[in-house]
């Protein structure tokens, strides 16, 4: 029998439906009206600055895709990683190493874009296999995870030798990799390279909003609520008929992959790459942002990234050297006042207000 | 009539402690089955091999004709068996609709999974309580919202720890009823119990289970009156 679910259009509305749900905070006419508020002005960004500023802004909607995907992993599934920066390396190095040897004609920075992404994800897919399919819970992936990325930080490390290229791309050891192409979009004439400012800014601001609102789907479908589900009770979710560990596996591969997007974004950005961007600072530093904005909600994390970003450039900005003390110092204050994230709390605060207004 | 679940030499060992000691135990399709036994006989552990939770160290366990004894939990569940734990099992963090989509929504979608769910709360009396969190919930209540996930996905085999443990007599009947509507579609159920007025309200049969082995298995009326089954519960049978 064909019911009516199964029409193209239908299932569209079933799939947008999933904007909303027990998974994601913000609903309503109120909630949407405020983030296309917030896009428009986001759009409306580069108007108001230099092209230097907007390239910086550029920087941190970068990091955005790795907090998410450490989100999922850690706030939804429940499994702390502490190496999402083995993926963005890997990534950051696939990007370098392919568009040196492609060159950036024809899109093809493009293509190693895609494909720095995909081998990000496959490497994240096979950790969080041998993790889960190996049983591996709680702190432990923590300290799994931060040991691939050091084991990566120090290998890539000692790349330093001649003997370390691949093809065209040296891999330079502690140094890093530098002068690949930035991203280009093929156009007709001549391709457009996307070095920071308002084009790349753009484009940027387009994925991040199509990822967000990507996974707020993708986190209010069945599979999201078996990752909140896991979170909870791993056990009795095995018991409801579910293979535990493939959905955990899967939430892992998503989230690397997402971290394998800033990491190649990075690349393309700066036009270089270094193993310290798998290091232990960098490692600690998404864990951070998202503990701070709030794990458990993506819209949270997003909006958390950002803003605790931004706070950081201007403390480095005006000189100060104790920038990573007080990204602790706000942690220490996180968890103290606001376990669940300052920007959750904040948004349920604004949520009562609402609620008070309303009755 | 077939038997929807035979077990056979099943055993295991925790170190010195025999929690299954050689369980022969079968199961007819569409039965009704009470499981007794004193404190610590084995009835949990039972369960938890039956679940795969426990890997047993001798024995096989055939399920609808196929020999599960090597698949892992999940792969139990998938081919039918549904289960309450002793101790609520539920997700505390997530509502209560969340709890049901999550037992349901793997075989059921869209509006039949949102028929399944209404008819829930129904059966739970939850409704009002739909989007609360399941943590805020009564002991009672947990109890409930347990039960209806473990039915609601209609499995072949329905296995019960302590199903009415905390529940007034009120809503034990009430368990009952429900079970006596579950079996009449067609799904075979085994409980653990200690209420004996429960045990009488819904089982036909019963089997007694003692230090990890079965000691008798009858009719109601031949447990109640077997002499060696009092003095278990009394703590003076001979092993
Ligand atoms: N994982 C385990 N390790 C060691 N001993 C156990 C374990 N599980 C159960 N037991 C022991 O096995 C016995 C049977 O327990 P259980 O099956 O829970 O009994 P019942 O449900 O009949 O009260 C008890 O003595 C208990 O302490
Ligand atoms: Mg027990």
């Amino acid at each position: 029998m064909i019911s009516s679910e199964t029409t193209p259009r239908s299932r569209t509305r079933s799939l947008l439906a999933r904007l909303e749900g027990p998974q994601t905070m913000g609903r309503g006419p109120a909630f949407w009206i405020a983030a296309a508020v917030a896009i428009a002005a986001a759009a409306a960004y580069p108007l108001t600055a230099d092209a230097w500023t907007v390239g910086n802004a550029a920087y941190f909607l970068i990091w955005t895709f790795m907090a998410m995907g450490l989100g999922v992993v850690w706030g939804y599934a429940g499994a702390l990683s502490f190496g999402q920066t083995a993926f963005f390396g890997l990534a950051g190095y696939a990007y370098g190493v392919i568009t040196l040897n492609l060159g950036a004609a024809y899109g093809l920075t493009l293509v190693a874009l895609v494909l720095a992404v995909a081998i990000g994800g496959l490497f994240a897919l096979v950790i969080g296999y041998f993790m889960f399919y190996g049983r591996i819970q709680g702190v432990f992936i923590g300290i799994v995870t931060l040991s691939v990325t050091l084991v990566l930080e120090t290998f890539m490390a000692q790349t330093a030798g001649p003997q370390w290229r691949i093809g065209e791309a040296r891999l330079n050891g502690f140094n890093g990799m530098s002068g690949m192409p930035p991203l280009t979009l093929p156009w007709v004439g001549e391709d457009i390279a996307l070095y920071p400012g308002p084009s790349l800014y753009y484009l940027l601001l387009g994925l991040v909003v199509i990822c967000y609102l990507g996974l707020r789907i993708m986190l209010n479908s069945s599979f999201g609520n078996v990752l909140v589900a896991i979170r909870e009770n791993p056990h009795r979710v095995g018991m409801l008929g579910y293979d535990v560990r493939l959905y955990q596996t899967l939430a892992f591969a998503i989230g690397g992959a997402f971290a394998a997007l800033s990491g190649a974004l990075y690349t393309a950005w700066g036009q270089y790459i270094t193993p310290s961007s798998m290091g232990l600072t960098s490692a600690a530093l998404p864990i951070i942002w998202v503990a701070v904005g709030g794990r458990r909600d993506i819209t949270a994390t997003l909006i958390g990234t950002i803003v605790v970003l931004a706070g950081f450039q201007s403390l480095t900005i005006y000189g100060s050297q104790y920038a990573l003390v007080v990204m602790g110092a706000l942690l220490l204050v996180t968890v103290l006042v606001a376990p669940q994230g300052l920007v959750v709390g904040a948004m349920t605060f604004l949520g009562r207000i609402f609620k008070k207004d309303k009755s | 009539m077939t038997d929807i679940l035979r077990v056979q030499g099943l055993r295991k060992a925790f170190g010195g402690v025999v929690v299954a000691n050689g369980i022969d135990f079968s199961l007819s399709t569409g039965a009704m089955h009470c499981l007794i036994g004193p404190n610590g006989a084995g009835k949990s552990s039972f369960f938890r091999l039956l679940l795969g939770e426990h890997a047993p160290d001798a024995g096989t366990i055939i399920f609808d004709g196929s020999d599960i004894t090597n698949l892992r939990s999940f792969q139990r569940i998938r081919r039918g068996i549904s289960v309450k734990f002793q101790v609520p099992g539920i997700f505390k963090a997530l509502s209560v609709r969340q709890n049901l989509e999550v037992a349901f929504q793997d075989h059921l979608n869209g509006q039949s999974l949102n028929t399944k769910i209404h008819e829930m709360l129904d059966f739970t009396d939850l409704h009002a309580e739909e989007t609360t969190p399941a943590g805020n919930l009564s002991h009672g209540q947990q109890q409930w919202l347990e039960i209806a996930m473990a039915v609601g996905v209609e499995p072949k085999l329905l296995l019960l720890d302590e199903p009415t443990a905390g529940m007034s007599p009120d809503e034990t009947r009430k368990t009952g009823e429900m079970l006596h509507d579950l079996n009449a579609r067609g799904i075979t159920i085994l409980a653990v119990e200690h209420d004996m007025a429960f045990v009488e309200q819904i089982a036909r049969r019963v089997t007694v289970l003692h230090f990890g082995s079965i000691f008798v298995e009858g009719t109601i009326a031949e447990i109640i009156d077997h002499p060696g089954v009092q003095e278990i519960y009394l703590g003076t049978a001979d092993v």
